[in-house]
């Protein structure tokens, strides 16, 4: 059974230039107790499509079912199934952290008394009992998340959607997030979740779907969608100059289109045959005068599927896609 | 629950957390506070010589109608400023993703700020009060002033929240909904007699909302000369009663308005 079920999404906002399309077409299924990753860059649909599927926004076409409900024609029964952590950490600032817990236990219909009960119990298990009465202003960006996610939880809904749960937390609070979601999947929880961070999909979701404006261009789990993208990555830095020399030996060597990202001087190529191909390049640099300060062979991260489906990677510019393309497993 | 009970429960828990979060800012009650006596005291002492009453009265006891009326009329504004900043911050998302009422988020805003609208008004009448206002009414026509003085601000605060969930941005705000309202009260007998201002004026002036609720609440006080002839337009002739039914009009348009808006409301 589906506990998230889209089909033929289309949700177009006027703009001063014409018409923005921001969702076209988009089929989405969700099993029970799965964890679906929506990824994609910014603009590409992601948010748009959790705001239709959690009532905030109607499509214009297509259709959707969440818990088995239509959210164009009951989203008072979808939102009793739902909970919603956004982007933007919509906790209150000056409430304290249980008392934002206790209001929406109160807007659930919880009894007071049990409203007070799930606030204690969240504030333990996200680690906020000792910053509990303080108003979350003083709070930490991560402390707010999780504070966010915690009122996802308050009536203990069998769907939770997290729209982009760590942007712009530090590593350590991540991973601090990333924990909890897991938990929370263990529980049987369904997840769909939003991000544009390819180690978080990896990480988190049993299946993904790429996004890419507004279109679903490609899905499976991560390890079906490294596979599509065929043999493994040749990843070689050169010295200062040597660059362009570098690309065309490379590009000699390579079974597709050669990646490079200028100030790391780091290529990065698909190869055929492994090894093999590791030996060659060496010869191949030797032989031209090029000199490289490192090397390695990789598995296809989801950065490159991505870059080989549209053309461009998740995060243009970031330092997040630089890491993710340069690090990972070297062999 | 019944459909009724949940919006009344949604209501009480929204207005508990606008009044919350109030109580938290002591500072905008105390700036609150100290611009109703601000007010009192500059138009009872710069304008209070220079105008003379229709009738013969005392300024300050004239003046005192105006000046509770513009002050709670001015509350709107905190409205509109309040609505847009919920809605940028993202916290209408988080509200309509709840299977709760639809217009609880609107009603415990207005609620709130009708209770804030309270603190000043009795912060008002106290320095009215110092200076030399005085009441000869019955205490049930008196109580009936500030029962009407109550439901002009709460119709007023959804003209407010209207405001503040069409203009979308906090900043927008701040001069959106404060601007419309200084026409708006000066264009009326707040503060100056009808009879004193040009002719073509004076109709404009007469069914201006803000005119009806002023000499309403004069006349509840016991605050109108003894020897005093309203002005001959129906709203002035029969303030009370205009000022109910101008109260329901803009109660019947905004309170709709204001939940259709709410619910299209998307923050990006």
């Amino acid at each position: 059974m589906s506990a998230i079920q889209a089909e033929g999404l289309v949700k177009v906002f006027p703009s001063r230039s014409g018409e923005v399309r921001a969702l076209d077409g988009v089929d989405l299924e969700v099993p029970v107790g799965s964890v679906l990753g929506l990824l994609g860059p910014n603009g590409a649909g992601k948010t748009t499509t959790v705001r239709i599927l959690t009532t905030l926004l109607t499509p214009d076409a297509g259709t959707a079912t969440v818990h088995g409900i239509d959210v164009a024609r009951d989203p008072q029964s979808v939102r009793r199934s739902i909970g919603l952590s956004g982007q933007y950490a919509a906790v209150d600032e000056y409430l304290t952290g249980r008392e934002n817990l206790l209001m929406i236990g109160r807007l659930y219909h919880m009894g007071s008394a049990a409203a007070r009960t799930r606030a204690a119990e969240l504030l333990a298990q996200f680690d906020l009992v000792d910053a509990a009465d303080r108003p979350t202003k003083t709070y930490s960006g991560g402390m707010r998340r999780r504070l966010d996610l915690a009122g996802a939880l308050v009536a203990r809904p069998p769907i939770i959607f997290l729209d982009e749960p760590t942007t712009g937390l530090d590593p350590r609070s991540r991973l601090g997030l990333w924990e909890v979601i897991e938990g929370l999947v263990r529980d049987g929880t369904t997840v769909l979740l939003t991000t544009q961070y390819l180690d978080e999909a990896d990480k988190l979701a049993d299946s993904i779907a790429v996004v890419d404006r507004g279109k679903v261009i490609a899905r499976g789990t991560s390890d079906e969608l490294k596979a599509q993208m065929g043999g493994e990555r040749l990843v070689i830095t050169v010295d200062h100059g040597q660059v362009e020399a570098g690309r065309t030996i490379l590009g000699g060597l390579a079974a597709g289109p050669v990646d490079v990202t200028e100030h790391t001087r780091t290529l990065v190529a698909p190869v055929e045959g492994g090894a093999t191909a590791l030996i060659e390049a060496v010869r191949a640099f030797d032989e031209a005068g090029v000199r490289v300060l490192d090397l390695g062979l990789r598995r296809p991260t989801l950065d490159d599927v991505f870059l080989q489906l549209t053309g461009h990677h998740a995060q243009d510019g970031s330092d997040e896609a630089a890491t993710t393309s340069t690090t990972g497993a070297t062999r | 629950m019944s459909d009724l009970a949940q919006s009344l429960s949604d209501t009480g828990t929204i207005t508990w957390r606008n009044v919350t979060r109030l109580r938290r800012q002591p500072d905008s009650i105390f700036f609150g506070i100290i611009q109703s006596i601000m007010f009192v005291l500059l138009f009872a002492f710069v304008f209070g010589g220079a105008i003379n009453v229709p009738g013969g009265g005392d300024y300050t006891d004239y003046l005192m109608g105006g000046i509770f009326v513009q002050t709670v009329a001015f509350t709107c504004a905190t409205t509109c400023i309040a609505m847009a900043d919920d809605l940028s911050r993202g916290v209408f998302d988080r509200f309509r993703s709840l299977p709760m009422s639809r217009s609880a988020v609107l009603a415990g805003r207005t609620f709130a700020d009708l209770a804030f609208a309270t603190v000043t008004t009795a912060a008002m009448a106290v320095t009215g009060l110092l200076v030399g206002w005085r009441t000869d009414a019955p205490v049930l026509s008196v109580l009936g002033g500030f029962g009407l003085l109550a439901l002009f601000a709460y119709a007023f605060l959804w003209i407010g929240a209207v405001i503040g969930l069409s203009v979308r941005s906090v900043e927008v705000a701040q001069t959106a909904g404060l601007i419309w309202l200084f026409p708006l009260t000066f264009l009326s007998n707040a503060f100056v007699p009808l009879e004193t201002m040009p002719s073509w004026l004076q109709p404009i002036a007469a069914w201006n909302p803000i005119s009806a609720v002023v000499a309403a609440v004069r006349e509840l006080f016991g605050n109108v000369p003894p020897l005093y002839q309203a002005p001959d337009y129906w709203p002035l002739q029969n303030p009370v009663l205009a000022s109910v039914l101008w109260c329901v009009v803009i109660l019947a348009i905004f309170v709709p308005l204001g939940v259709s808006r709410y619910r299209r409301a998307a923050a990006r």
